[in-house]
């Protein structure tokens, strides 16, 4: 096994376009399990911990993207983004509170849980609410890709990432209304999601994301729930009015969600009880936001 | 590729392999801090995983991926060759006997013939690096002819269809065909017709108790070093050094005495540590490569390396008068033992003789049963065969109370044994039995405040917590209690006597007490106390504990709760021989007559005269050095048809009052309170005891809500800490604890063994208060949120 | 490969370093540092937990090569002298938070941090910062009695620091 430490995010480049089987790690904190379980032995680790640029994030304006956006260096860890993004990520900081351990929130990163795809990654769902022009860069020597959130899974652990390429940053649109992050586990810390929901308003467009994690092959959204609930918070003037939603307009989502995913049975969860589990995230987070929303609706008026 | 060490740390230099003296003035009864303390908090205290030996290679085990399988051929050529591969071993290269185990000697040190479990040790290598033996077990070649596993109880009953374990002409346990152990016990009526006619309510359920892992933190590892005389110095985390070597000897091929074990650091114990896992392998590759070899199961590999709790199916009948009374208990225990005996003879005992809990019930007809099978191998674990026991009849219990309309306490109090009852077994419960009164305790403690998320919403508070599943929604509380009966020390005959050998002398100007014993210390505080009774008994601040090794005679297992009773009743004896013999010491050097003579203060005083003479004065350069056993009141095996016997040494009773929060639409848990409490005759460590406790309890928890080993057709499918979930510091509650002190006259210092009865109750209470929040039956453990939910 | 780093104040260096291995492995079997433990190397359980550039991280998780030029700080390095005890060490035996103690280096690590960030932490706090720690031995509630009392002595001796 190889060792390749890259001093420059061109470096890293290039060392991952002589070497495209070098398996790029940041945080460790799933590629050392992988090595420490031998499950993996990959021909050559290629470290990023050097390149301080994957770290940093920045606000901007960009092509192609609507508002303010926030372009997440892969490697910031989930500590940091719960700590500095809490507002404007407000979906992903929520999820990445709920990653692994503090320690492990130390070191993860969303390149992380991108570059694995592993549907219990708790960024995705997160990543999916909060809009489809939530865009990967991914960078080879060739140049920088951007890859849509909705086109990024591909598989099971799988993404779209060709061999040569290396993720830079994540482009995330700035919240423009309430987000809300939601994951099952056994036990009260330190959990794999057996699912996870995550749930945005976007009022300036009015529309409404949905993600789901760990209840299907990749992670998903749930698109007729989403259309179901911009429709029903349009067709009712909702968005402008701040009213309730009505329980059976919030059963209708939770349903649509549920029914959006394709869950198995495996030794963390039954697929019934993801289904079910699901809508009642499902349920939750939007009167969650919702509320958030009706109240600051309110205090706009005031 | 080799690890090799930058700094000069050998075994030799280990400082908890070497004596540790403290000072303190307080004797039983305080709570001074533990002796290995400093060490344990600066990282210091050498566990058995942190040894490192010059020259020393690394030793693993490959592992059968088949839960029973046939081993036509093992091809060990390949690996052999690889650079850094020192010695690649089998069945074949095993110079004694094939095969040892705790009880009955049925488990093959290396497979040959058939792998009867996932996970079964294959073969072995030693190599220069960790990654190196990886690579070598992958190049061993074993062809097998996979066979159906045997592993529901169906299967196990009918062998001439499913199959045997152990075929009849291999079997060694205590029975046949498929069975290693059974037990009944009858007394009273028995039950029948007639018996059942005399009950105005009758409750009968079914409960299934899942596979609990010890997942002690610390893994199985060890080191065993070659010496020049032909035998070998094992350094190994053990729970019983004297049964490790009388185990390891044999295979070995070697007389015991040339097996010499020193304990290293242990990281967490729980019955886990009582059956060998790695040092067999480790002592035969040091055997052959003449090097030091160090074994380390990685968290993976310790689920394949020990046995777990016993899983259980039951079914339970009790029936009771209008008015409450219990006229008869009927149950059938039907326990999974896995593989290999291990324990699960002792387990059978104690689940037979301690279902009925801690109750008085005239009439009582009880089976208990383990089957041999494909699964996992079980064992000891905290509280083995009671646990199980307590979690169905404290179920009963709260459904009798339902359907009498009685409050479920009082229900309990009404029937709850004290000193003079008469146990199923015929034996009278002969010291106190407070169980009413620890009922009473954890009821009359205040509640803890009603969640009230519209003023103070801290999502780490509920259930899910950081998950972000509930502000609030979804939550009922739920209130829960249960009592349990647990033995202390080991039943039916067997006389598991304990040694300590005490030195006192003058060091340095002081009189300095060394305690050496065989005490497996695996983080219970046995040391501290042992430190203690030296004090009391002779008067003398400092306390040197010396290394447990196998220079002096057993202090039997750390485990049935007994080491308090069993090797600090040692140290009690020897140390009154010490200060006996220092007092005729006195007596031939100045004539005393006194015979009111105590150590205080490093004083010899009399009672009648003051003080003597100082102790420093009167040993001078002398040493006295004594070494006693002690021996519990014997017991006697349980009659094999009727279960009749004066077969434990001591009983035990914990209660706990659990409350939880349940989020009844997700089907998730947060316990919001533990309390307990405990008789523990004499406290001789309050801090220790309480530690005891709450640890108890809190594994407890783990089985009432998350602790699982899921296996499907054997194969073991959450062998890691991701999917083998234990309580995390958020799972965990306040835990109150109430300390009852009643002494039982037949212990020492009256005291009783804490270890496990709390790992009992605590299941079922939680069990309990998550049904009074649901209203649902929930008569499996742990509960899912499958369970909660229905789905 | 050949890794150099500064390990508890001292610069140190390991050679033939496999390039899989972890930062844990290296501390414990090449640089004579097992303070550090090795429960589950997953990440699960916390025991291995070290300062790497003053974040506590899980040092089974982090490949030895990664640490090149990089602080690292262990169990062994928490006290300020050779024989001394790190206040949060000094409460951890006070308050009968170790038994068996495999878990102990990792929650100290873990604990020291908590409390350089939030030197008085609510009990909610304490449980959330030392959620990726295990221990099987406790039950924990000497755990959170040793954190409040590590927290308060050190309110104490800085605030008496303050009014000399």
């Amino acid at each position: 096994m190889e060792f390749l430490r890259p001093a420059t995010w061109d470096e890293a480049l290039a060392a991952k376009a002589e070497n495209p089987s070098a398996l790029p790690i940041s945080g460790g904190t799933d590629v050392m399990v992988e090595l420490n379980f031998d499950r993996h032995r990959p021909g050559a680790l290629l470290d990023l911990n050097r390149i301080t640029e994957l770290t940093e994030w920045e606000s901007g304006t960009y092509e192609g993207q609507d508002g303010e956006v926030i372009r997440l260096g892969a490697a910031v860890p989930y500590a940091r983004i719960t700590k500095e993004l809490s507002g404007p990520l407000q979906g992903l900081s929520i999820a990445g509170n709920t990653v692994g351990s503090p320690q492990i929130r130390n070191r993860g990163s969303v390149g992380g849980n991108l570059g694995g795809a592993s549907p219990a990654g708790d960024a995705h769902p997160a990543l999916l609410a909060a809009g489809k022009d939530v865009f990967v860069e991914a960078e080879s020597v060739r140049g920088t890709r951007l890859i849509a959130i909705d086109d990024f899974y591909v598989g099971v652990k799988r993404n779209s990432l060709q061999p040569d390429e290396l993720i830079r940053a994540v482009r995330i649109p700035v919240a423009d209304g309430p987000q809300q992050f939601s994951k099952i586990g056994t036990r009260n810390a330190m959990v794999i999601a057996v699912c996870a929901f995550g749930f945005a308003l976007h009022p300036k467009n009015g529309t409404v994301g949905t993600g789901i994690g760990s209840a299907a092959p990749t992670p998903r959204r749930a698109p007729e729930a989403e259309q179901f609930l911009a429709d029903e918070l349009a067709e009712r003037g909702l968005w402008q009015s701040g009213g309730l939603i009505g329980p059976a307009a919030v059963q209708r989502f939770g349903e649509l969600v549920s029914a959006a995913a394709s869950p198995i049975d495996d030794v963390r969860g039954s697929a019934a009880y993801r289904r079910h589990a699901l809508a009642v995230m499902a349920r939750r987070t939007l009167t969650w936001t919702w509320n958030e929303y009706t109240q600051s609706l309110r205090s706009a008026a005031a | 590729m080799s690890a090799r060490n930058s700094a000069t740390r050998t075994i030799r230099g280990e400082k908890n392999l070497q004596d540790i003296t403290t000072a303190h003035p307080d004797g039983i009864g305080g709570s001074p801090l533990r002796p290995d303390g400093t060490l344990k908090v600066r990282g210091e205290f050498a566990y058995s995983s942190d040894l490192w030996h010059e020259d020393m290679l690394w030793g693993m085990a490959l592992r059968s991926p088949h839960a029973h399988a046939r081993i036509l051929s093992i091809d060990t050529t390949e690996a052999l060759t690889q650079p850094g591969v020192y010695a690649v071993m089998t069945h074949e290269d095993i110079p004694g006997s094939k095969y040892y185990g705790l009880e009955i000697q049925d488990q093959p040190a290396l497979a040959f013939g058939k792998v009867r479990y996932h996970g079964e040790a294959v073969a072995i290598v030693a190599a220069d690096h960790p990654e190196t033996a990886r690579r070598a077990l992958a190049k061993i070649k074993v062809e097998y002819e996979v066979l159906a596993p045997i592993t529901t109880e169906e299967h196990c009953q009918n062998p001439e269809t499913f199959g045997y374990v152990h075929e009849p002409e291999e079997y060694r346990g205590h029975a046949s065909g498929n069975v290693v152990h059974s037990q009944k016990v009858v007394s009273g009526l028995g039950v029948n017709d007639d018996v059942r006619a005399m009950a105005d309510v009758v409750v009968v359920g079914e409960y299934e108790v899942g596979m609990q892992d010890q997942a002690f933190l610390g893994p199985e590892s060890g080191l065993a070093v070659p010496a020049e005389d032909g035998g070998i110095d094992l350094y190994i985390a053990t729970q019983w050094l004297h049964v490790d070597r009388q185990q390891v000897a044999p295979v070995l091929g070697l007389p015991e005495n040339k097996v010499r074990l020193t304990l290293a650091g242990v990281g967490g114990a729980f019955g886990g540590r009582e059956d060998l896992s790695m040092q067999i392998h480790a002592c035969l590759l040091a055997q052959r490569t003449g090097k030091p070899v160090k074994i380390v199961y990685s968290r993976e590999e310790s689920f394949f390396g020990h046995v777990h709790r016993h899983p259980a199916k039951m079914r339970y009948e009790h029936g009771a008068t209008r008015d409450g009374r219990l006229v008869y208990m009927d149950a059938r225990i039907v326990l999974d033992g896995g593989a290999y005996a291990s324990a699960s003879p002792a387990v059978v005992g104690n689940a037979s003789s301690l279902s009925v809990g801690p109750y008085e019930v005239p009439n009582v007809n009880v089976l208990a049963i383990a089957y041999y099978s494909n699964n996992p191998s079980c064992g000891a674990m905290r509280g083995f065969g009671a646990v199980q026991a307590c979690f169905a009849y404290e179920t009963q219990l709260d459904r009798l109370a339902a359907e009498l309309g009685m409050d479920p306490v009082e229900l309990r109090q009404l029937n709850a044994v004290s000193q003079g009852s008469h146990l199923p077994t015929g034996q009278v419960i002969d010291a106190p039995a407070p169980v009413a009164e620890l009922l009473q305790k954890v009821k009359d403690l205040p509640l803890p405040p009603p969640l009230d998320t519209e003023h103070h919403l801290d999502i780490r508070e509920l259930p899910g917590a950081l998950s972000n599943t509930s502000h609030g929604e979804g939550i009922v509380r739920g209130v829960g209690y249960a009592v349990g009966l647990k033995n202390v020390g080991f039943s039916e005959g067997f006389d598991d006597y304990s040694t300590a050998r005490v030195r006192l002398e003058v060091i340095g100007g002081e009189p300095v007490a060394m305690v050496h014993t065989a005490m497996a210390e695996v983080g219970q505080g046995g040391v501290t106390v042992h430190g203690q009774i030296a004090r009391t008994e002779l008067g003398v601040e400092q306390v040197t504990i010396h290394p447990a090794n196998t220079e002096v005679g057993s202090a039997g297992s750390t485990s049935a709760s007994r080491q308090t009773y069993m090797t600090g009743g040692a140290v009690k004896l020897a140390a009154e021989a010490v200060r006996n013999e220092l007092f005729n010491l006195g007596r031939s050097r100045y004539g005393w007559t006194y015979n009111d003579l105590s150590l205080i203060g490093g004083k010899v005083v009399s009672a009648s005269a003051g003080v003597l003479i100082s102790m420093v004065d009167l040993l001078g350069d002398q040493a006295i050095d004594l070494t006693r056993e002690h021996h519990h009141r014997p017991t006697v095996p349980f009659d094999k048809e009727t279960g009749q016997g004066f077969g434990h040494v001591q009983y035990t009773f914990c209660a706990h009052r659990a409350v939880v929060d349940v989020d009844v639409e997700l089907g998730l848990v947060k316990v919001v309170e533990l309390a307990a409490a405990q008789d523990v005759g004499k406290a001789l460590n309050p801090l220790s005891v309480i530690g005891q406790i709450q640890g108890g309890s809190t594994q407890g928890l783990g089985l009432a809500v998350m602790e699982e080993i899921i296996t499907k057709d054997g194969k073991v499918r959450n062998p890691s800490f991701t999917d083998y979930l234990i309580p995390t510091i958020l799972d965990t509650p306040p835990q109150p604890v109430e300390i009852m002190e009643l002494a039982d006259p037949n212990a020492p210092y009256g005291l009783r063994g804490v270890g496990e009865a709390p790992t009992l109750s605590s299941t079922p209470a939680i069990v309990s208060a998550i049904r009074a929040a649901t209203g649902l039956a929930l008569n499996r453990v742990p509960v899912r949120p499958e369970h909660i939910t229905g789905t | 490969m050949r890794v150099t780093f500064n390990a508890n104040g001292r610069p140190v260096e390991a050679d033939d370093v496999w390039e899989g291995e972890s930062l844990l492995f290296m501390l414990r079997e090449r640089l004579g540092l097992p303070g550090s433990k090795n429960a589950c190397e997953q990440g699960e359980c916390g025991s291995c937990t070290v300062y790497l550039d003053g974040s506590p991280v899980c040092s089974c998780l982090v490949a030895a090569g990664q640490v090149q030029d990089r602080e690292v700080r262990t169990v062994e390095g928490l006290a300020d002298d050779e024989n001394g005890l790190d206040p949060v060490q000094q409460a951890f035996i006070d308050a009968g938070a170790v038994q068996c103690g495999f878990c102990t280096p990792g929650l100290l690590v873990q604990t020291h941090d908590l409390l350089e960030r939030e030197p008085q932490p609510s009990d909610s706090d304490i449980r959330e910062a030392l959620s990726g720690n295990l221990c099987r031995c406790t039950g924990y509630e000497k755990i959170m009695d040793a954190v409040r009392l590590a927290s308060a002595r050190k309110c104490s001796s800085n605030s008496s620091e303050v009014s000399q």
